[in-house]
């Protein structure tokens, strides 16, 4: 009960949406699912990752699906020390903006580094995939990219768990 | 690209009221914090709501958790005979643009513009996550601030801006906002002491972050003669723009603003000198980007961030924020309406001749807005 | 891939603002309370705090009796997920006496086919030990046997 006269009650929105993807988002979360990046080619010769149906600059049609990646280079990141509960790592990691080789844009998805000091732009980074079984074609499919040679992680370490990660819940 | 228009009819900015910006309203609803709102911002110029032959608002119902409330907001004007209305889930400011277009047309001579955001009732880092692409973005759950911390690192990264810019706009914003009565968060502090905060997602400290507020504003704009009536010295819209960019900030260079610029170049802010400028930068890191790409950067008391130089015709006259700006509030759909309104009231008093005003929306400046506001119709 | 499931689940603390929040506290003791405007003097139940007619605070709160007429209604005869009352019943628009808007209640203790437009009812609360601030306070409302209002006296609030 608030303090005064107004009343306060919990109150709970769910929105079960079920949002068909269409066939270039499509093309991406199959990827995924199956454990590759793909990007979509843009008239002007760019590869837009996430793909896109038009490119996002000009609004024309893109054209074929590529592949790209799994590695790539950091444009920027973000550290956060108390991630949030919906977010996607229980631990401190970085929401960054991945430039995957073969792309003209970058993708924003977390790094799990361990430490802000593990971590600078023009970092080169590789996905850590979910095991192939649970991979259901979703962004989260990547659990998270990590240091390229970071402790054995690779673009085919379907199982890795947490590495640095897990040293950094308490290093912060 | 059309040539820029021009406002052809004169409408001004006449009244403006603001709530008090709050971190948590806990006692009134929606209604009940427009009530006192929309009564002020009448009473001001002493006319009503019949006064007014249209009603726009802005807001999104995310924020409370209820959907259409926007519906029943409008019973703090009270709509009765039957009012043409419209709303956009957007800020007010976006609101303020459909009210001037429909002025423009000539079919009314004023109209009521408000907004509100309450973002107390829910969790604001989620419910703005929602805003982007819900296929490849959204369900990485990003916040506002990691989101402004990635363009916050891309500036330092270019050379163009450094932590101890960010905290000099947040020391100068918070200061001016001791001389605004209705502000969130007010103080004097030294750039040093708020380089000494911790990182909240860094590379932002507590400082560059904007207050979670409650809050709510109303404008009246009149045109011709009404303006002149009800205000002895309207603040006269000369040019108003908004444009946007692709939602992927992965595909946007977030130094730059090159729809700020545009909308600039089409409200014309070049065309004379601008003596005060009101932008919209929720995080402390956003408002060197927002004055350059303004054309006015490294003029007067912006402070400055490596920005390459104003335009000619605005020294060192410009004065930047006085209210404090996002960085004081933050009402959510509402801290741009607050920009043209705080910019409008120094044109009344004299303090300001030509000024501008800027909202945003979106991540990292993705939507942006610019209104010319001249007390001189044909001023520049 | 060509579907993909986006669960959105948001908790809020919600309020309903000063005003509602003394119809639902009058509600837990077992009674209505609305509020006049202080311009028209119409009397909104439940109230938000504003005449919706004037746009001006609605301060005054005037208490209201249980009984009332049904001024509209309809007969529900479709299941959906949730529902808590079984199938057909009555849903009513229930103008209290002495208010100038009506508010959505459950018609019961009589057939559908006999509801009509102008019935005086009155509400059947729960027990006192479940009152409560919420609108389950009433169970529904239940025909007095009184004498139908004629047309004329709540057309204007059709």
């Amino acid at each position: 009960m608030a303090e005064g006269d107004a009343l306060i009650a919990a109150h709970v929105l769910d929105y079960p949406y079920s949002r068909s993807v269409g066939p270039v988002i499509g093309a991406f979360l199959t990827g995924l699912r199956d454990g590759r990046i793909v990007g979509a080619r843009t008239p002007s010769g760019g590869v837009v990752v996430p793909p896109t149906e038009y490119d996002p600059q000009t609004g024309e049609d893109v054209g074929e699906i590529v592949e790209v990646g799994p590695a790539g280079t950091v444009e920027s990141w973000a550290w956060v020390t108390t991630p949030g509960p919906k977010q996607p790592l229980d631990h401190p990691f970085a929401y960054a903006l991945i430039r995957l080789d073969g792309a003209t844009t970058s993708m924003l998805h977390v790094v799990d580094a361990g430490s802000p000091d593990a971590l600078a732009t023009g970092d080169r980074v590789v996905p850590r995939w979910k095991p192939a079984a649970d991979r259901i074609g979703h962004v989260l499919d990547i659990e998270a990219f990590v240091p390229e040679g970071a402790s054995g992680g690779g673009a085919a370490s379907g199982g890795a768990t947490a590495t640095a990660g897990s040293a950094a819940g308490g290093a912060s | 690209m059309s040539p820029a228009p021009r406002a052809r009819r004169p409408v001004a900015v006449v009244s403006f009221a603001q709530a008090h910006n709050v971190r948590r309203e806990d006692e009134r609803n929606e209604v009940e914090m427009l009530m006192p709102v929309v009564a002020e911002v009448f009473a001001n110029i002493g006319i009503t709501k019949d006064d007014v032959g249209f009603i726009c608002s802005g807001s999104t119902d995310y924020l409370v958790g209820g959907p259409f409330s926007f519906v029943t907001a409008l019973d703090a004007v009270g709509v009765w005979p039957p009012r043409p209305e419209s709303h956009v889930e957007m800020d007010g400011a976006w609101a303020l643009y459909e009210a001037w277009v429909l002025l423009q047309e000539g079919e009314v001579d004023a109209a009521l513009v408000y907004s509100f955001g309450r973002s107390s009732p829910g969790n604001l880092a989620e419910v703005m996550a929602l805003q982007l692409d819900p296929y490849t973005l959204a369900p990485l759950w990003p916040d506002p601030v990691s989101l402004a911390a990635l363009q916050a690192r891309a500036l330092i990264d270019a050379g163009k801006a450094t932590e101890a810019d960010f905290a000099s706009v947040a020391a100068r914003n918070r200061k001016a906002a001791l001389s605004n009565p209705k502000a969130q968060v007010a103080h004097d502090r030294s750039v040093e002491e708020l380089l000494g905060e911790e990182y909240v997602v860094a590379p932002l400290r507590r400082h560059a972050l904007p207050p979670i507020t409650d809050g709510a504003a109303a404008v009246v704009l009149a045109a011709g003669d009404t303006a002149r009536r009800w205000c002895e010295r309207p603040a006269w819209i000369t040019g108003i723009d908004h444009r946007i960019e692709t939602h992927a900030p992965g595909a946007r260079d977030l130094t730059v603003s090159p729809s700020i610029a545009l909308a600039a170049e089409r409200a014309g802010v070049g065309d004379g000198p601008v003596d005060l400028a009101e932008v919209h930068a929720p995080f402390a890191s956003q408002e060197g980007i927002v004055l350059e790409a303004l054309g006015l950067a490294g003029a007067g008391g912006a402070g400055g961030n490596g920005g390459n130089g104003g335009n000619g015709g605005n020294g060192a006259g410009l004065s930047v924020n006085p209210s404090g700006g996002a960085l004081a509030a933050n009402p959510m759909m509402t801290a741009g309406l607050t920009r043209i309104g705080e910019a409008a009231t120094r044109i009344w008093s004299g303090d300001a001749n030509r000024a501008v005003a800027h909202a945003t929306s979106g991540p990292c400046l993705q939507q942006n807005l610019v209104c010319v506001l001249d007390a001189a119709w044909e001023g520049a | 891939m060509t579907m993909l499931d986006t669960p959105i689940h948001l908790e809020y603390t919600f309020t309903p603002g000063i005003a509602q929040s003394r119809f639902l506290r009058g509600l837990a003791e077992g009674r209505f309370v609305g509020q006049r405007c202080p311009v028209c003097g119409k009397v909104y139940i439940p109230s938000r705090g504003s005449c919706p007619v004037d746009g001006v605070p609605t301060g005054e709160d005037v208490a209201l009796p249980d009984t009332g007429i049904v001024t509209t209604y309809c007969v529900v005869n479709v299941p959906f997920a949730g529902q808590a009352i079984e199938i057909p019943y009555i849903a009513a628009q229930v103008l209290l006496d002495g208010a100038n808007i009506s508010f959505m209640g459950l018609i019961q203790e009589i057939p559908a086919t006999d509801v009509r437009m102008g019935m005086r009812v009155q509400a059947v609360w729960v027990e006192p030990d479940e009152l409560g601030p919420t609108l389950a306070s009433v169970k529904y409302f239940k025909p007095t046997g009184g004498p139908d209002a004629p047309y004329e006296s709540f057309e204007e609030y059709l």
